[in-house]
């Protein structure tokens, strides 16, 4: 059960999306997420749309993929299209009147906005993080937030913590699943009682766990000073990001995409 | 009554997806009452699935699991009693203490099983008692104890439950060679004792040699062999060819054999070595 966990989840692979820049790979999302919501009618939002689906092809990724990222998501994507649906109000007459619902067409067409906003959005954001390592994404993070060294902001601790963190993620799922195999073999029981009884079983698990979890930082904190780590200053990078002219070529074309969306709101 | 039988016991990980594995390929095994087995294979073997699934931590893709007669996932049989009747000591297991005092911990076990203050609290104490651990340890925090008292804290825990079966994965590993003799004395202590069927998970041939009666080879998730020690240990040609050792002296005997002194080729124990060499020195 706990093996379904994806945050964070990377497919290694080749492709052109695979290549990408990571610095410009984040910035371009932020840009996309910024058309997303300057996109206020269908022909903007649908070649939004399609520009997603598109890099999704592009990046070799199994559409079922694309699926589980918004599974999740599914409830709040719901919530805030009945949300709009029943509480947008328009002009003309309401399309439906019925005990204490009114829908009007405007409701209509927000709600469909809606989903499709958010489900690019996080189609988008998955493309992001299903292409590139998290080790490469907090490195262009690193580089991305280093102006904000000179206002004394910590970047390279957090950029390292966060690399640390996700290293993390599959061992302390790893130690969870054993640690509660051993208290199960104890006959502890975790799946029935009520919610008290529930949480007191988790007692035998936490616990070993935070243990066995300061252990573990205090030994990396000793073999990283072993290795002479003292922080950020002079430290080189293995991995080199370098821009490309393909880059640059989808920066431009993502540009474009805004420009166009911009006159198409202006003209309609 | 067989204590653990398993009929064409069969595991796939991930079943249905690309990643699917076997990890324990259609096992038959009797292990009689009282028997002390060893359990070797080269890591992946299928040793640890297999053992996992004789208290039903795990459940088998196919085949049946049956624990003193009882198949443990018919319907009439909790679970629960399954796990308090063969209790299984995982690999590294003082990773999973977490109470304030020792006492408490080895009390975790009995609790669960709904047994009353007396009762847990002679438990308690026995299991202590058994694995050699003093009674003013008992009220100390197992988190302030050296790593073979916490090894021997875990196995009380377990213990404590009187499982009829005790199943061992690597109760030695990570200890210093003093720990190692002391987790494992106690242990065949226990056995004699109270004529426990034992499993034991060893890499260390020489532990295997020591203690086991018969010994279980895994290879490549099936059973490659299940035999007396002996028998077993006599095919270190096979047992190498799967990735698995001989006891050193063994290796020993052998180079002894081929330079001409020939001091039989079923030596698997330092003594026997010793006795050995003996009578070709006398002679």
């Amino acid at each position: 059960m706990l093996k379904d966990i994806t945050i964070g989840q990377f497919f290694p692979g080749n492709s052109v999306i695979h290549r990408m820049d990571s610095r410009f790979k984040i910035v371009l999302d932020i840009l996309y997420v910024v058309i997303l919501f300057v996109a206020d009618n269908f022909i903007s939002l649908a070649l939004a749309g399609i520009f997603i689906l598109m890099a999704y092809g592009v990046s070799e990724i199994k559409p079922i993929m694309m699926l589980k990222s918004l599974k999740p998501l599914l409830p709040i994507i719901l919530f805030t299209a009945i949300l709009n649906l029943f509480f947008v109000t328009g002009e003309g007459e309401p399309l439906v009147n019925w005990w204490i619902f009114t829908i009007y067409s405007e409701g209509i067409t927000t709600a469909v906005f809606m989903i499709v906003r958010i489900m690019c959005l996080i189609i988008g954001m998955s493309l992001l993080t299903y292409t590139t390592s998290p080790i490469v994404l907090t490195d262009a993070i690193e580089r991305l937030l280093s102006p904000l060294k000179k206002i004394k902001l910590p970047v390279h601790e957090l950029a390292m913590m966060m690399t640390i963190a996700l290293r993390f993620i599959p061992t302390l799922i790893e130690e969870t699943d054993k640690i509660m195999s051993a208290q199960k073999a104890r006959g502890a029981d975790l799946d029935t009682g009520g919610l008290m009884k529930r949480a007191k079983a988790l007692v035998p698990i936490l616990i070993p766990l935070f243990v066995s979890a300061f252990k573990r930082a205090n030994e990396l904190a000793m073999a990283m000073e072993c290795r002479c780590y003292r922080g950020g200053e002079g430290r080189t990078k293995l991995r080199q990001l370098k821009a490309r002219p393909m880059d640059f070529m989808i920066a431009l074309l993502m540009l474009t995409l805004l420009g166009f969306v911009i006159v198409d709101n202006m003209v309609f | 009554m067989n204590a653990v039988e398993t009929r064409n016991l069969t595991y796939k990980y991930s079943m249905g997806t690309p990643f699917e594995t076997t990890a324990v390929d259609n096992v038959n095994l009797m292990v009689e009452q009282g028997e002390f087995v060893g359990v070797i294979g080269h890591t992946g073997s299928g040793k640890s699935t297999l053992i996992q699934h004789l208290n039903g931590l795990l459940k088998q893709t196919s085949g049946e699991v049956l624990i003193n007669g009882r198949n443990i996932w018919s319907k009439d049989v909790n679970i629960k009693d399954i796990r308090f009747e063969s209790g299984l000591v995982f690999q590294y297991s003082e990773y999973q203490l977490f109470e304030e005092t020792v006492y408490k911990d080895i009390a975790f076990g009995p609790k669960n099983m709904g047994l009353d203050k007396d009762e847990t609290d002679r438990r308690v104490r026995d299991s202590a008692r058994q694995m050699g651990l003093s009674e003013e340890l008992l009220e100390r925090s197992p988190f302030d104890l050296s790593g073979g008292q916490k090894r021997r804290v875990a196995l009380a825990g377990v213990i404590a439950m009187q499982p009829k079966i005790l199943i061992l994965d690597e109760p030695a590993a990570g200890l210093d060679p003093a720990g190692r003799d002391k987790v494992l004395e106690e242990i065949a202590g226990y056995h004699r004792n109270s004529g426990t069927t034992i499993l034991l998970v060893s890499h260390s041939m020489e532990d295997i040699v020591k203690y086991a009666d018969k010994v279980l080879v895994m290879n490549r998730g099936q059973l490659f062999c299940y035999e007396e020690t002996d028998k077993v240990f006599s095919m270190s040609k096979e047992l190498q060819m799967i990735g698995l050792d001989i006891p050193q002296i063994t290796k020993l005997s052998h180079l002894l054999r081929e330079n001409g002194i020939d001091i039989g080729n079923d030596v698997y124990t330092v003594e026997r070595a010793k006795e050995r060499l003996l009578k070709i020195l006398k002679r």
